[in-house]
């Protein structure tokens, strides 16, 4: 099943997609079917009691790791990111005026579906509600080497894009054999695919809920591979993974020209 | 009484913690910061992120992972966020950190750890204590067993509340229910307050129902 969230007809939803359609679930509406285009999309997650956890990879495959300069990692680089900071399917993300190097990273975000602490590697999936797609911005020029990568270059209002499905992960044959694309304005300039994870899935929930209880609703973002380039104002960006979902973004101005 | 029954305060949001924001500390890390890999001294708020599982309220104890002998307790005074980018109120708590010394990469493992973020009874509204004013003169004390180990005055900050909140929201909105604490100071040389299993740690401010942690050996 792939589920989503909308706002439609003044109210939020959740949906599945039918047939290319979306049918909302919401029981005054049930089965009815609404075209992607009439609704706008939230990120494909439920509300949660406590903040949500959203935990993400840096240099977690090795052509990335290169492209950066870096020797791969010998224990998974991990970083974490507010919630205030993601936004739907078909989004602006906003460029800052007057920088030089803003790019997208297409990744494989794992959502859970229980608690989870000290799991161990072979027992992970169990503890995995589906996967989506993100696209997880950077902002190069606000790069310090301090907690890097730090929070003004990860963390910006508008600058996680995340959808447009939550796809259940009993539809996900093997996570860990996805191919990914991006492309810019219709050009593809990444692609890689989910096998040459560092750390894959199972070894990064090991990992974290060794000191970290995850709970329902905490996400992973699992890094992305090579190939990122600078976007302008008013390109337009699909980060895809063959079998979750295409993600669409539009890059915007700060200010309005 | 009076005051009527209230629940415990836990944060709604994202809990955001702020590094070298005190001048003691700045100024020890000075010689260091053009050195590699840092390369030159931070421009923006090092911030880091307390996640949801670190929330522990006062009163509960906080056990350390069975590898670990001892963690840095500090005293903190947090931002809470209301609506329309205003501070709503103020809140104690006790960040807890496995002591690091390098700050070049996040330190998820490091403070991000089950319980690691003692936090105090009440968000204190922000104008009872007088708003960014108030907190320019307050103090904090930390006691380990009641011996006090640590004075930390908030007129010591590198940013002061108003400016670390105006520098924070200039990149990243802080929502309704999130939370931006100040940051937490060392001692004279560079250390932190430190706790290990069996010791009762209590934060105190003025306004501020005690904040008190015990820490405790994880049960396996």
């Amino acid at each position: 099943m792939k589920r989503a969230r909308i706002a439609w007809a003044g109210a939020v939803h959740d949906a599945v997609e039918a047939h290319g359609q979306l049918e909302l679930l919401t029981p005054a509406f049930k089965g009815r079917r609404v075209s992607f285009d009439e609704v706008i999309w939230l990120p494909p997650l439920a509300p949660e009691p406590r903040a949500r956890t959203v935990l993400a990879l840096g240099l977690n495959y090795a052509d990335h790791a290169k492209e950066l300069a870096f020797k791969a990692p010998e224990e998974p680089l991990a970083f974490v990111k507010g919630e205030a900071s993601l936004t739907g399917h078909r989004a602006f993300t906003v460029r800052p005026d007057g920088v030089q190097f803003m790019h997208y990273e297409c990744e494989l975000a794992v959502v859970i579906g229980k608690p989870a602490k000290r799991v161990k590697k072979a027992d992970a999936l169990q503890y995995v509600a589906g996967y989506t797609v993100a696209n997880d911005y950077a902002i190069r020029d606000y790069l310090e080497n301090w907690y890097r990568p730090n929070l003004k270059v990860k963390n910006r209002d508008t600058c996680t894009p995340i959808g447009p499905w939550l796809v259940d992960a009993t539809d996900v044959t093997d996570p860990m054999n996805l191919a990914l694309k991006t492309t810019v304005n219709g050009q593809v300039t990444q692609q890689g695919n989910t096998k040459d994870m560092i750390f894959d899935v199972p070894t990064l929930i090991e990992y974290f809920s060794g000191f970290m209880t995850l709970m329902p609703g905490d996400l992973i973002l699992t890094g992305t591979p090579d190939g990122v380039v600078d976007c302008e104002p008013g390109d337009v960006i699909v980060t895809e993974i063959d079998g979750i979902g295409a993600l669409t973004n539009t890059i915007t101005a700060q200010r309005p020209a | 009484m009076n005051t009527p029954w209230t629940p415990p305060y836990l944060p709604q949001g994202t809990v955001y913690g702020t590094l070298l924001n005190f001048r003691r500390e700045l100024a020890l890390w000075a010689p260091r910061m053009t050195e590699a890999p840092y390369k030159a001294p931070p421009q923006a708020p090092v911030l880091y992120i307390k996640t949801a599982n670190t929330f522990t309220p006062s009163g509960h104890a906080i056990a350390l992972p069975h590898n670990v002998v001892e963690v840095d307790v500090g005293a903190s005074i947090g931002l809470v966020a209301g609506e329309g980018g205003r501070v709503a109120g103020a809140v104690l708590f006790n960040d807890v950190a496995i002591p690091h010394q390098s700050y070049y990469r996040p330190p998820v493992k490091f403070r991000c750890v089950d319980g690691f973020l003692g936090v105090g009874r009440d968000a204190v509204p922000f104008d009872a204590l007088g708003g960014f004013d108030g907190l320019a003169s307050l103090t904090l004390e930390l006691r380990v067993h009641g011996v006090l180990k640590q004075t930390v005055a908030l007129a010591d900050l590198v940013r002061d509340a108003a400016t670390l909140w105006a520098d924070v929201n200039a990149f990243q909105t802080m929502r309704s229910g999130d939370v931006l604490m100040l940051g937490t100071d060392c001692l004279n040389d560079g250390t932190r307050p430190r706790a290990k299993a069996g010791d009762a740690v209590e934060i105190t401010a003025a306004g501020f129902h005690p904040l008190v942690n015990h820490f405790s050996e994880e049960q396996t």
